[in-house]
Parts: C-alpha cells; sequence; structure tokens
C-alpha cells in the first residue's frame, strides 16, 4: 500500500511538470508583454514614457531574459511559494490570490458532495427500474442539466433567488462581509448564497454521473453472483446493496478524477456570471490585461488542484478496492 | 406376417433391393443455402447492418432528422428569416415576443398579428408595447421583403413568411437596436452549428494521426502521447480555452476569429478520440483477419488502410458526433464571456452575450431565447450520437 502511493505520488511529479510547461508557454504566446500594453496605455493617456524608467522595469521582471530561464525562475518560484507578481495590482500573486483559492476548493468540493448525493439515488433508481417511464423521465431532466448552458442557469437561478428568497445579488457572500476575516457570520452567509453556484456547477456533473451510475450498476445486475444471489432467495434489497452497490460505489471515488476537471471549468463561467469570489473573475480579467504570471498562476493552480483530485481518489479507491493495489501500476 | 403385405413400400427382409439413383439435380451446398431473408441480412454491407440497427432506435432517428433540419436551414438562412441580421427598427426597440393569432372577434382571419401601441413607463423607464385589437394585420408567406445578397452573391428578397404590409412579425421579441431576434437566431445557427463540425473535423484528423501513430509504433512515441492525453485530459477545458482565445489579438477580422476559435475547441478535444483510435488499432492488430492479412503478403499500408481502419471508423465517427455539443456549448461560452467571437459575427453565444446581466432577465426575458436551439441541438446531438455508437457495432 505505502509503495502504492510513493509511485502515485512520484507519477505526479512528471505530470506537473508538463503541465507547468504548457501552462507557461500558453502565458507566453501572447505577442507583446503587459509592459507593452502598459506603454501603450499611458501613452494613449498623453503621458510621456521614460525609456529608461520601462527599461529599468523590464530588468525587474526579467523580460530582457530568454523564455527558457524565465520558465525555471518562475517553476523554482513556485516550489518556493513564490508565485511571481502581479503587473495589474502591483502585488505579489500570493496576495493577490490569497482567499480567492480556499473559497475555489470550497466551492468544488461541495459541488462534489452534491453531485454525489444528487447522482447516487437517482442512478440506482434508474437502474434498478431500468426503461420505465421514471428511469426516461430521469435520465432526461439528467440530460437537459447537461444542455442548459451553466452560465445561462445561473443567471436564472440567481433572479429565482433574489425573488424568492432575498437573497442577495452575486457573490458569495452578503457584502458586509466581503474583506473581513473569517467569523461565524461569514461562514454563514457564505454557506446561504453557496447553494445556487453549487446546484449550477452540478447539474452537468450530476447528468453524467447518473449515466454512468446507471450503466456500471446495470453491467453489475446481469452478473451470476447477483443471479445466484436472488436465486438463493435473498431480499431484493440486499441482493443489490450487499455487492452490486459496493462496486459501483469504487467507481464513484474513481469518477472523481473524471468530473473535477468539468467541475472547475463550469465553476469558472458560472463564477464570473455570478462575480464569486473564487478564481474565475480574476483569471478572466487577468488574460485580458496579459498579467501574465497572475493568469498562470491561476491556471496552475487549477491544474494542481485536479491533479490532487485525482491522486486523492486513486489513493482513496486503492484503500477501497484490494484488486487496484495487487495489481500495482497507475489505475487509469 | 414376416413376408410382408404384398402391398407394402418396403422390400422384404433379407430381399435383393434394386439400385436406387435420384435423377433429381443435386446440389451439394443445399443445407447451407439460405432463404432470401437470411441472405439479405447476412449478405448485407456494414452501412446497411448499420443503418438496420439505428432506425430502432427511434429518438435517434428523430433526432437526426431534425439535426439535418437545423443544418439545412443554414443554406437557406435568409429565406426563413423574416427579417435581415442587421435590419433595425428604432421605434421598437425591446418589444416583446408577437403572438399569432388565427381568430379575430370569432370569425377565422388566418395567421394574423395585432398592431401595437407604445408607451415609455415612466417609472421603470421600461418600453411597454399593447396590442391594438382593432388593427388586424395578415402575415404574408412567400414573399418578397428585405433585401439580402444570399451567399453574399446575388441579390434577392424572397422570404418563405414575411412581416405584414406597415407591420411586423417578431416572434422573438426584438433587442436593444430592435432587431428581430428570431431571424438573428436562423442567421446564428449558420455560425453555431458549423463551428461544431470544425472543431470536430480539426480534432478528428488530429486524433487519427496522433493516436494511429502511437497506436501503429507504439515504444516512446506511444509513451509520450499517452502521457500528453493524461495531462491533456486532467486540465479543466475552459480555462484552458480562455487562456488560449485571450490570445487572439482584437485586430484579427472576424473570419480569422472564428477559425481561431474552432482550432481552439479542437486542440483540446483530440485527446479523447486519439486514445479511442489507439486501443482500437491495438486490440484490432491481434484479430485473425489481420494475421491473416499478414500471411497473405499484405504490407502495413494496406492493412491499415483496407483491414483496420474501416473496422474502427464508424465507432470513431460515433464518438465524434458525442462531442460536438461540447463544441457547441464551449463556443457559447467563450463567446458570451466576451472571449469567443464578436458581432458583427453573430452565433448563439454572441446572442447570449446580451443577455448577460440580470436586469434583462427580469425586463427583457425574451433576449434569454436563443438558449432554446442551444438546448434542443445539444439534446439532439446527445440523442443521436447514442444511437450512432450503437449502430456503429452492428454484430452486438
Amino acid at each position: 500500500m505505502f509503495a502504492y502511493i510513493v509511485r502515485r505520488f512520484l507519477i505526479m511529479i512528471p505530470t506537473l511538470l508538463i503541465i507547468s510547461a504548457l501552462i507557461f508557454f500558453i502565458i507566453e504566446l501572447p505577442p507583446g508583454d503587459y509592459l507593452e500594453t502598459y506603454i501603450a496605455e499611458l501613452k494613449q493617456q498623453g503621458e510621456k514614457v521614460d525609456p529608461s524608467q520601462i527599461e529599468f522595469l523590464r530588468q525587474e521582471y526579467g523580460f530582457d531574459k530568454p523564455v527558457v530561464l524565465r520558465y525555471f525562475h518562475w517553476l523554482g518560484g513556485m516550489l518556493v511559494g513564490d508565485f511571481g507578481y502581479s503587473f495589474e495590482y502591483q502585488l505579489p500573486v500570493t496576495d493577490v490570490v490569497g482567499e480567492r483559492l480556499w473559497l475555489t476548493v470550497l466551492l468544488s468540493f461541495v459541488t462534489i458532495i452534491f453531485t454525489w448525493i444528487v447522482a447516487f439515488p437517482i442512478g440506482i433508481y434508474s437502474a434498478t427500474h431500468q426503461y420505465s417511464w421514471s428511469d426516461y423521465g430521469l435520465t432526461f431532466v439528467g440530460l437537459l442539466g447537461l444542455a442548459i448552458p451553466n452560465f445561462l442557469l445561473a443567471l436564472v437561478m440567481l433572479y429565482l433567488a433574489n425573488i424568492w428568497f432575498g437573497t442577495s445579488v452575486g457573490h458569495l457572500m452578503a457584502p458586509e462581509y466581503l474583506d473581513k476575516s473569517m467569523s461565524w457570520g461569514k461562514f454563514k452567509s457564505i454557506m446561504e448564497h453557496l447553494w445556487i453556484p453549487v446546484v449550477v456547477i452540478g447539474t452537468s456533473g450530476t447528468a453524467a454521473m447518473i449515466r454512468r451510475l446507471r450503466a456500471n450498476l446495470l453491467d453489475e445486475l446481469q452478473k451470476q453472483y447477483v443471479v445466484t444471489a436472488k436465486a438463493k432467495g435473498l431480499k431484493p434489497f440486499k441482493a443489490l446493496v450487499k455487492y452490486p452497490l459496493r462496486m459501483a460505489l469504487n467507481f464513484f471515488i474513481s469518477d472523481i478524477g473524471s468530473i473535477l476537471p468539468s467541475i472547475i471549468s463550469g465553476a469558472e463561467i458560472v463564477a464570473v456570471v455570478l462575480s464569486l469570489e473564487t478564481t474565475g473573475p480574476l483569471l478572466l480579467d487577468a488574460l485580458a490585461s496579459q498579467d501574465m504570471y497572475l493568469a498562470g498562476s491561476f491556471l496552475m493552480f487549477l491544474a494542481t488542484l485536479t491533479v490532487i483530485g485525482v491522486l486523492v481518489s486513486d489513493i482513496a479507491l486503492a484503500i477501497l478496492d484490494p484488486r487496484i493495489r495487487l495489481a500495482g501500476g497507475a489505475t487509469k | 406376417m414376416r413376408d410382408g403385405h404384398p402391398n407394402s413400400p418396403l422390400p422384404a427382409p433379407g430381399a435383393e433391393m434394386p439400385h436406387f439413383v435420384s435423377d433429381k439435380p443435386f446440389d451439394p451446398r443445399s443445407v447451407e443455402r439460405l432463404t432470401p431473408a437470411q441472405e439479405k441480412v447476412y449478405l448485407a454491407s456494414q452501412l446497411k447492418l448499420m443503418w438496420w440497427k439505428f432506425k430502432q432506435h427511434k429518438v435517434a432517428v428523430v433526432c437526426g432528422v431534425f439535426l439535418l433540419v437545423m443544418y439545412a436551414s443554414t443554406l437557406i438562412s435568409e429565406l426563413i428569416a423574416p427579417y435581415n441580421l442587421h435590419t433595425r427598427h428604432v421605434e421598437r426597440i425591446f418589444s416583446a415576443p408577437q403572438a399569432i393569432h388565427l381568430f379575430h372577434e370569432g370569425s377565422f382571419v388566418g395567421p394574423f398579428v395585432y398592431g401595437a401601441n407604445y408607451k415609455l413607463n415612466m417609472e421603470t423607464l421600461k418600453r411597454e408595447y399593447t396590442e391594438n385589437k382593432s388593427d388586424v394585420k395578415k402575415v404574408r408567406f412567400f414573399c418578397s421583403g428585405d433585401a439580402y445578397k444570399f451567399w453574399g452573391l446575388f441579390d434577392a428578397n424572397f422570404h418563405f413568411v414575411c412581416p405584414p404590409k406597415k407591420g411586423t412579425l417578431f416572434l422573438f421579441g426584438t433587442d436593444r437596436l430592435g432587431r428581430d431576434m428570431f431571424s438573428r437566431i436562423v442567421y446564428g445557427a449558420r455560425i453555431s452549428l458549423t463551428i461544431g463540425l470544425l472543431g470536430v473535423s480539426i480534432s478528428f484528423i488530429l486524433g487519427i494521426v496522433i493516436g494511429g501513430l502511437a497506436g501503429y509504433y507504439g515504444g516512446w512515441f506511444d509513451m509520450i502521447v499517452q502521457r500528453m492525453i493524461e495531462v491533456l485530459q486532467s486540465l479543466p477545458a475552459i480555462p484552458l480555452w480562455m487562456a488560449l482565445a485571450s490570445i487572439m489579438p482584437s485586430t484579427w477580422g472576424p473570419l480569422i476569429v472564428y477559425f481561431g476559435i474552432t482550432i481552439i475547441l479542437g486542440i483540446l478535444d483530440w485527446t479523447g478520440l486519439a486514445r479511442a483510435v489507439r486501443s482500437k488499432l491495438l486490440a484490432l492488430r491481434e484479430e485473425d483477419y489481420v494475421v491473416a492479412a499478414q500471411l497473405m503478403g499484405a504490407n502495413p499500408k494496406r492493412i491499415i488502410g483496407r483491414h483496420l481502419v474501416p473496422g474502427f471508423m464508424s465507432h470513431l465517427i460515433a464518438s465524434a458526433t458525442i462531442t460536438i455539443p461540447t463544441m457547441v456549448l464551449g463556443e457559447t461560452a467563450l463567446s458570451f464571456l466576451g472571449l469567443g467571437l464578436r458581432p458583427p459575427i453573430t452565433s448563439w453565444g454572441v446572442l447570449l452575450k446580451e443577455a448577460q446581466n440580470i436586469n434583462v432577465v427580469a425586463l427583457y426575458p425574451w433576449l434569454l431565447l436563443p438558449v432554446l436551439p442551444v438546448i434542443l441541438v445539444i439534446l439532439a446531438f446527445n440523442f443521436f450520437g447514442d444511437g450512432l455508437r450503437d449502430a456503429a457495432d452492428p454484430y452486438k
């Protein structure tokens, strides 16, 4: 078991390295850099640009160095917790990002839990009542969740929540808590606001999960051991819960790896629409203004979050399912 | 009686039997011969088998027809839309959808709309249009209306449906410039529907080439491709799309942006297909018929092109169909965020950008209507793709 976990950790390192190189490549792609945008902006406002000052800034931020060197500088910085400098905010990236990271983690975590809670009973029901009207109906509702664009659902839900419950529009907490540190009141306020994005982001993931759970459970239910169990006179409920469901549970854990990227994706868009205090809106701004280290760190962070999520699900699966740790090797 | 009855067909026991040869024509394959019905099934081409199997999936057939109609409509958008893409009605800004009536005061008139009275609500500053019940305006069919350049090639003014003379026909209402939403949605289909197809074609080509090479050559190349796919699949797509889309400079023309977006959508999507190609190639390589072909001296090129690719092509097309909805949604999301297509190009995502803030939902909910075709098309593609995937394996 220990060896398996160590091996999984070691596999993670090259993955993250490739991701970091990819992300750095992407944020380096746009022609020009932040300073050029900045100079153009100053010129537009009619201000004089002092070439020596620009040269100083260029050296300060390392824009005069070759790309490869800057990549390693960035990479090395991240290892010691220095994510670079945000030009837009004139602050270290860590200070800008701060709380938003944790709210993103919280949002993704709660969304996954929500997805499970909804998908689990519906999936089991659909599988045990295959081809019934309720099965078709639930499948259709699930597909509808998949088909409605997240951001639009967010808008409509926001509107309804505002009318029915008087929840303040947008944001992840009531306005008075925005820059306060964590307290009971703030926590409560976050919880009140959290359900809208959670439901909105959860819908698409839930639909996919229901379909997969249904398929998996159906496969399992057709196996001979279930027939044997039923033939021996086991009660239908026990014949469902004792083994087939446990098999399906494994899949629930392993599926985090595939739904987490889509949840984080969805969270970004929904966050922009609802102006949540997560990474979404800031990432959009950073991308628009070529604030490359901020954007890069956000992307890196989101990617790391998914990679760690997959790692956790793999390890949890190895603990639950002896076949995986005995077989060895990567699970995916 | 041992001698048997004289009329018995059997010879007496022990009696010598005459040598008998049937003079009927002899067909050594008579047992194996198929009935015409069987023959139809056994000798049917794979395409035919797939079609039979696909036909059984009623929902998929309906969805397929729906999609076909939608795509066909993009060919004649100009004829279907009652107005042009950019026709503005300054006096009818933010008009709600107009209802089509059939009966006026109990008598049948045929499809018509009532004229509208306009009033600015001074409290909410909302434009309010009320129906003028005495003003009956008949909708015209197969008529001449707004002039347009069909496919940008030649001038015409023929429409299937036109607004009444001196009247208006806003089936889905109008936007902030008084442009007819229905017409804009019809035109938007052109962009939104083709972007998915183009994006899928790009990911299809990438998937087949990269997956095919990985599956065929194996070794270190396979190893690298496998890692790449794992990495790409573990990345959240939309933030990456956002990053890639923001690379496109704002000075680019609309057409280049359009192709840029399709490439961005395709570039992250090929991983699933490449995986499918690779695993299929690895599995099929071990099949008996491939070994047979090898023994008969077929070269690798012929084996891949003649024996392997047709074996999984149908399967691939089916899996590609299922990824089209993701692309349509991706374009919608990017355009909505302002990173995708920009006016004057009109896609459903661009139309939805108008509905970006909550006031719109409250005051002018019909601006959300472009979401309707998005939902329908995505549902249709899902069911159609499911049916296609089942049909792709007709022997199951």
